[in-house]
C-alpha cells in the first residue's frame, strides 16, 4: 500500500522515535476507604483488576500489574506479570517510578484499577493524543479541572524528574503533572474517569453498569467497506460487545483491527442510516463505519 | 428511484430517455469519466464500491432536494460500481426542466452533493503498481480541501439540447 512505500521512503527526520508504550495497572492501593480490596471488586462477575487489565490489553502489550511486596503472592493479582515496588515511599508516585525503573526505556500506560467506566474511546483517544517529547500526557478532571495522573501515559523522561521531585518531599503525581505542565486532554465521555472509593459509589457502579447496556454484551453486526474493510481483514462480522455507542465500539474495533483513520474523519450508520456517535447501541443493531467518501 | 447503482455500463440513451417530458424545454447531463492521473500520479483504473442500502437512500434524497430547490421536470442519477477502465463512465446525472438555467444548476448540485454525501468508495490503482483508497489515505494526515469544481473528472461531458 502506498502508506508503506511513503513511510520507507521518507527522508531521515530529526524526530526521536516515541518510546514502546507499556501498560500498568496500579493495583497496590491499601482501600482504606473501600474496607475491602478494590482490585478484587466485582462488576458481573469480572474483577476490577481483571477489567482494566483486559482493557488495556486491547491497547498496549505488555501490561503489568503494580503492587507492594506484601500483594505478590495475592491470588487477584499473582497470575499477571507483576511490577514489585522498588522504590521507597508511599501512594501512586512509587508504583509509576518503580514501572519507568523496570524497563528505562518504555513509556508506560498507567491506569488506576478502580476506572469501572473507562472506556476503549478513552484510551483510545489518549494514545492518539500522546505527547511522547514531553513527560506525559493526561486527562483533565471533569470536576476540577485537574490532571488525572492515574489514567495517563508517563513518558521515560519522566523518571528522572519524578525521583526529584519525590527527593525534594513532593508525593502527588496530580501536582507533578501541574508542575511540568503535562499535555492535558478533556475526555469526551465525562464519566470516563469516575472512580470509587467508598461502598455507596462501588453500589451506584454497580447499578449504572448493571442496568445500562454497559456490561451486558450485546450482539452486533458490523460491515466493513473500502479501507477499513482491508485494514479489518473482513467485510462484515457479528460480534459480543460491551460498547454502548457507535464512539465505544470504534475505539474498541480500532484497539483490535488498528484502524488509521480518526473517528473524527469518519461517520456512522446504525441500521443503513446515519446515526449519532454517542447513539446507544441495541442487541442486534447493524453498524457501519464510513470512511471519507469519493464518488463521482 | 432517482439514484441507482450499476455494475454494468451506464446505459445514457436508455437513462436519458427517463427523463423525456412534453413540459421540458432543456436538458442538461454531466458524465465523469476514468481519468489517467489524480495528484501527480498516473492511474490506471479504478474501483468503486458502496454501502448500497445507504448510499441509495441519500442518493434519493439529494435528488429529491434537487427537485424542491429547482423547477424541474424530471432527474436521475446513476452510480457505477466496480472495476472501471480508462474513459468508462463512472457516474451519469441527467435533469430536464422547462428553461435550461435551472437545468444546469440542478445537474451541478446533484453532483457535487453526490461527491459530498453518497457512501462510495473509490481505490485508484497507479502505473507503479501501488494502490490508495481517495480521500482514506493520501490526504489522511493533513485535512483535505472540499471537492471543487476543478477536482471533478477532467473530461467531463456537459450537454444541453435547447428546443
Amino acid at each position: 500500500m502506498s502508506g508503506t512505500v511513503a513511510a520507507s521512503a521518507a527522508a531521515p527526520v530529526a524526530r526521536p522515535a516515541a518510546a514502546p508504550l507499556y501498560g500498568l495497572i496500579l493495583a497496590g492501593g491499601s482501600s482504606t476507604r473501600m474496607q475491602r480490596d478494590k482490585a478484587a471488586l466485582a462488576y458481573l462477575g469480572k474483577s476490577q483488576l481483571e477489567r482494566a487489565f483486559d482493557l488495556a490489553r486491547r491497547h498496549v502489550s505488555p501490561v503489568f500489574v503494580s503492587v507492594r511486596a506484601s500483594q505478590a503472592a495475592d491470588p487477584t493479582r499473582a497470575h499477571h506479570p507483576l511490577i514489585v515496588d522498588s522504590v521507597d515511599g508511599e501512594g501512586p508516585i512509587v508504583g509509576i517510578r518503580s514501572a519507568l525503573a523496570a524497563y528505562p526505556a518504555a513509556a508506560w500506560l498507567v491506569m488506576a484499577c478502580d476506572l469501572p467506566f473507562l472506556s476503549d474511546a478513552a484510551l483510545t483517544q489518549l494514545l492518539r493524543k500522546r505527547d511522547a517529547a514531553g513527560l506525559a500526557t493526561a486527562y483533565r478532571s471533569v470536576h476540577d479541572g485537574l490532571p488525572e495522573p492515574l489514567c495517563a501515559i508517563w513518558e521515560p523522561a519522566a523518571a528522572a524528574a519524578l525521583e526529584s521531585y519525590q527527593r525534594d518531599g513532593g508525593r502527588c503525581p496530580r501536582k507533578f503533572l501541574i508542575r511540568h505542565a503535562a499535555r492535558l486532554l478533556t475526555p469526551e465521555d465525562p464519566r470516563a474517569l469516575d472512580n470509587v472509593n467508598t461502598p455507596e459509589e462501588y453500589a451506584q457502579a454497580v447499578a449504572a453498569l448493571g442496568t445500562g447496556a454497559a456490561n451486558r454484551s450485546i450482539p452486533l453486526k458490523i460491515q466493513y467497506y473500502a479501507l477499513m474493510r482491508e485494514q479489518a481483514g473482513r467485510s462484515e462480522e457479528t460480534l459480543e460487545t460491551s460498547s454502548t455507542t457507535p464512539a465505544d465500539l470504534y475505539g474498541e474495533l480500532t484497539a483490535r483491527y488498528g484502524f488509521t483513520l480518526l473517528r473524527e474523519q469518519l461517520k456512522v450508520a446504525v441500521n443503513s442510516e446515519f446515526s449519532d456517535w454517542s447513539r446507544p447501541l441495541r442487541a442486534g443493531d447493524a453498524v457501519v463505519f464510513i470512511p471519507p467518501v469519493a464518488g463521482g | 428511484m432517482r439514484f441507482r447503482f450499476t455494475e454494468a455500463a451506464i446505459d445514457t440513451e436508455s437513462a436519458r430517455r427517463e427523463l423525456l417530458d412534453a413540459g421540458a424545454g432543456g436538458y442538461v447531463s454531466f458524465e465523469g469519466w476514468v481519468r489517467d492521473f489524480n495528484e501527480g500520479r498516473e492511474v490506471t483504473r479504478l474501483e468503486y464500491e458502496a454501502f448500497v442500502d445507504l448510499a441509495v437512500k441519500e442518493g434519493d434524497r439529494i435528488v429529491a432536494e434537487a427537485l424542491r430547490r429547482y423547477p424541474l421536470k424530471h432527474a436521475l442519477c446513476i452510480h457505477r460500481v466496480g472495476v472501471l477502465e480508462l474513459r468508462d463512465l463512472a457516474v451519469w446525472v441527467g435533469v430536464s426542466a422547462v428553461h435550461r438555467g435551472e437545468a444546469f444548476d440542478a445537474c451541478r448540485f446533484i453532483i457535487d452533493e453526490v461527491k459530498h454525501r453518497v457512501p462510495i468508495w473509490k481505490k485508484e490503482h497507479y502505473r507503479n503498481g501501488d494502490s490508495g483508497w481517495v480521500n482514506c489515505e493520501h490526504c489522511a494526515a493533513a485535512p483535505r480541501h472540499a471537492p471543487s469544481a476543478d477536482h471533478d473528472h477532467g473530461r467531463a461531458a456537459v450537454q444541453a439540447l435547447q428546443k
